[in-house]
């Protein structure tokens, strides 16, 4: 039996008020275990800190009760008094006699006796408390990054520059993301690929970053600090340390009638290409699906001919390299709502009437950032897609999907009002003589110069803003009708448009959920990856050692992800500053000589902690098989010990002899 | 005539959803009655259908078992294997004979306060209705 000492908390008039601290005291003196029992104002203050170490050097404790207020409040205070006065800091126990007593039951006997029995309950379980080690685990000082768009160069680079080595992981041929795509950014007005490709480039020659683009994360296994990640290198069909990125190739390529993905469609390119001129690595790669050579496994072979370097290869397959990593950023970015089509979530039913994908004039907003984009298929003069000619009447229209829970999402994509201002200016600079009308429901603008930012579109370039929704886009003789409301003036609008861009609403990028399940990570409704806490966690999730940045965790504008990026970045250096990681030693363990190797606990861990495993003897015979808990993954939940039929696992902490005896002490 | 009948009410609750909730039910200095005592677990995932024989067993009238809502589980998804083992339970525990009114499955979550008020004053009242569980105390003299 534990030499427990009972602290019991007058927490000012708080507890005092309602329970009789002094009798408390006096009762839980006579519980079994119970060594000495004190009262004193103010437990977490100085005085009763020294209070508690005195008592723990002077009565020869090794277990305490502090009966105060909730243990989320102060366990961690406690624990670590007494674990510097010699105590391990798993014997401390709390009595939550505040919280859950003297403020919720105004009866002073009944808020009594409820105090002596919530100590009688602690008592009876800190009886069966085990000194317990914290778990330390070893750490790879690598980081896996996870999207190569601005948010995960950010944290590349960061990590990086404080010396450690980054594997950077790109879904398409190039790094950049949807930032090297932009025209200009709000509200600075600042040329995108100006700020960005500065950055790739640092990213793409960093001696501390291993870029895998054309890359996809295949399978994570292991636990924080000690990832075991499999990459899939997808068949470039083009060896990246040959080739030198000269452009024979694609500019011998036959093949060059393929709507460019870099520019939504709106432009092509060959075969053989490189996403956009500035792509880094500055490397091709073959799309199989349009290449001559590729289908039919015969013929053309134009580019093997031309290339000096002998850089391509047709036999090229998937290779698939694993990577050990500590820690893991996932920024994975965003999608826009596909806005014309049904919706794969029976929820959206999309907006057929906005004709898009019907008439060519009606594009989404990132359509609209190539068609203005210097280095885009128009080479930055403003043309619309059907018939090339400058549009005098542009119509954009926001919240396209985005705060309309009947046919699209409810939330708000945040960044629209103020892509769309930046729209309305950057086409009043391109076509002075045109006239920008923009639809809205509300303008959102928070943020620094932002409001500022609309009112210039609106006051300096003229920008018509209508408050109200679009309920039909059709088509005659080559112009747009856009007919809606001005809910304001109280009057229907109908504009003879040219152009006509959507504001489409953001969804997390494809593929992001799988990636969040492969790693335990977790996701809402939409697919967005959930923090660990929305305010104070912002960047973990509930995998130990897997952040999240930039608008995979929910849309966000370009200094939002950045600043995301470097919390991330600086989150996986807190856990490289260590030589070793310590996680809570409150977990799993499995009784090995019990276990029948049902692996029932195996199916049900959320975490995929417990593994199978095998007893053998010293010259190798199978002895037996049973489960095992990685002490790395386990996050100490319990679902395992409901389930396990031998009861051969059980939960430090909180440990089947501890309940118990919580629950006989009921009485 | 004795002392008027005070149920005896035995709470399983989550770490981080429906503790919390009670807790801030003490912050919101949210009286209700006092009859209660929680047993507090990580995750309603740890609960196992013996520990509500056993709260029973060792005199509890009522058993109450509360967690995160579906899709806030601190550990991801022990909420979802407790419903599921509840189902079970529910069945088991009817065999039993033990009444099913007398066990109570909510959702709290950490910023329920009120809810946890109704739930525990609810549940006071409705076992004092049912009067005392006699089913085991009575086990209990026939065993001597």
């Amino acid at each position: 039996m534990s030499r427990i000492g009972v602290f019991t908390c007058w927490c000012g008039e708080n507890i005092a008020r309602n329970v009789d601290v002094e009798r408390v005291a006096a009762e839980v003196a006579k519980l079994p275990g119970v060594h000495c029992s004190v009262h004193t104002k103010y437990m977490c203050s100085d005085p009763g800190q020294a209070l508690l170490r005195e008592k723990i050097a002077s009565e020869k404790l090794d277990a305490v009760i502090v009966a105060s207020c909730s243990p989320h409040m102060h366990l961690r205070t406690f624990r670590k008094t007494a674990e510097a006065a010699g105590v391990n800091p798993y014997k401390v126990e709390m009595a939550n006699i505040r919280e859950q007593c003297s403020w919720v039951h105004h009866d002073r006997a009944a808020a009594t006796a409820k105090a002596i029995d919530l100590i009688r309950i602690a008592a009876a379980k800190v009886n069966w408390n085990e000194p317990l080690e914290p778990i330390r685990v070893p750490v790879t000082k690598r980081v896996l990054v996870v999207g190569g768009g601005v948010a995960g160069i950010q944290a590349a680079l960061d990590v990086a520059e404080a010396g450690y080595e980054v594997v950077l992981v790109e879904r398409e041929p190039s790094i950049g993301g949807k930032m090297a795509g932009l025209s200009e950014t709000f509200p600075t007005l600042d040329c995108s690929q100006c700020i960005l490709t500065p950055r790739m480039v640092e990213a793409g020659q960093h001696p501390r970053i291993r870029l895998y683009t054309y890359s996809e994360v295949e399978e994570v296994n292991g636990f924080v600090g000690n990832f075991s990640v499999t990459v899939r290198r997808k068949a470039r069909y083009v060896d990246i340390s040959k080739c030198t990125g000269c452009g024979d190739c694609w500019n011998n390529c036959p093949m060059k009638k393929n709507p460019s993905e870099f520019d939504y469609g709106l432009g092509n390119r060959s075969a053989i290409y490189i996403p956009f001129p500035q792509a880094v690595p500055a490397r091709p790669v073959i799309d199989r699906n349009n290449c001559t050579r590729l289908k039919k496994g015969k013929g053309c072979g134009l580019c093997e001919k031309k290339c000096q370097a002998g850089a391509i290869n047709f036999n090229d397959e998937d290779k698939l390299v694993t990577e050990q990593v500590g820690a893991i950023v996932i920024a994975t970015g965003y999608k826009l709502y596909s806005i014309g089509r049904q919706q794969d979530n029976g929820r959206m039913s999309g907006y057929g009437e906005y004709g898009y994908g019907e008439y060519k004039d009606v594009i989404d907003s990132l359509q609209f950032e190539r068609l203005i984009s210097a280095s885009g298929p128009t080479s930055g003069r403003l043309l619309r897609p059907s018939d090339g000619r400058e549009p005098k009447n542009v119509v954009f229209l926001s919240c396209v999907g985005s705060r309309d829970d009947a046919k699209g999402l409810p939330y708000c994509s945040k960044i629209c009002c103020m892509y769309t201002a930046k729209h309305a200016m950057l086409y009043k600079h391109k076509v002075p003589d045109g006239q920008a009308h923009v639809f809205y429901m509300d303008i959102r603008a928070g943020g620094k110069n932002y409001e500022e930012f609309v009112r210039r579109a609106i006051e300096q370039d003229g920008a018509r803003y209508y408050r109200g929704r679009v309920s039909k886009i059709t088509e005659e003789n080559g112009k747009l009708i856009v007919r809606g409301a001005d809910t304001l003036a109280g009057v229907p609008v109908s504009i003879e448009a040219d152009l006509v861009v959507l504001a489409a609403a953001i969804l997390p990028a494809q593929g992001a959920k799988e990636l969040a399940r492969k790693m335990n990570v977790g996701y809402d409704e939409y697919g967005f990856l959930l923090e660990s806490h929305p305010k104070l966690r912002p960047v973990e999730t509930a995998a130990a050692g897997v952040f999240i940045c930039g608008a995979c965790q929910g849309p966000k504008d370009i200094p939002e992800s950045v600043a995301q990026a470097s919390a991330a970045a600086s989150k996986v250096l807190v856990m490289f500053g260590h030589k070793e990681m310590t996680r809570s030693p409150e977990i799993a363990r499995v009784d090995e000589k019990v276990c029948a190797a049902c692996f029932t606990c195996v199916r049900t861990c959320p975490y995929h902690a417990i593994d199978k495993a095998e007893v053998r003897s010293r010259n190798g015979a199978l002895l037996k098989r049973t489960a095992r808990v990685n002490p790395g993954l386990c996050m100490g939940c319990g679902t395992c010990v409901a389930v396990c039929p031998s009861k051969s696992v059980d939960l430090s902490g909180f440990s089947e002899q501890q309940v118990y005896a919580e629950v006989e002490a009921l009485v | 005539m004795s002392e008027p009948f005070e149920p005896k009410i035995v709470a399983y609750v989550c770490n981080w959803c429906t503790y919390l909730g009670a807790d801030l039910a003490g912050t919101n200095r949210l009286e209700y009655p006092s009859n209660v005592r929680i047993i507090r677990l990580p995750c309603t995932g740890r609960i196992d259908f013996n520990l509500i024989v056993k709260a029973f067993e060792m005199g509890a009238d009522s058993v109450l078992i509360s967690g995160c809502h579906p899709a806030d589980c601190h550990y991801t998804a022990g909420n979802y294997h407790a419903r599921r083992r509840w189902i079970l339970f529910r069945r088991l525990l009817d065999t039993l004979g033990i009444e099913m009114d007398r066990i109570n499955f909510t959702w709290i979550s950490a910023a329920e306060g009120k809810k946890w008020q109704k739930v525990i004053t609810d549940i006071t009242e409705k076992t004092r209705a049912l009067g005392p569980y006699k089913a085991y105390r009575e086990l209990h003299e026939v065993a001597g």
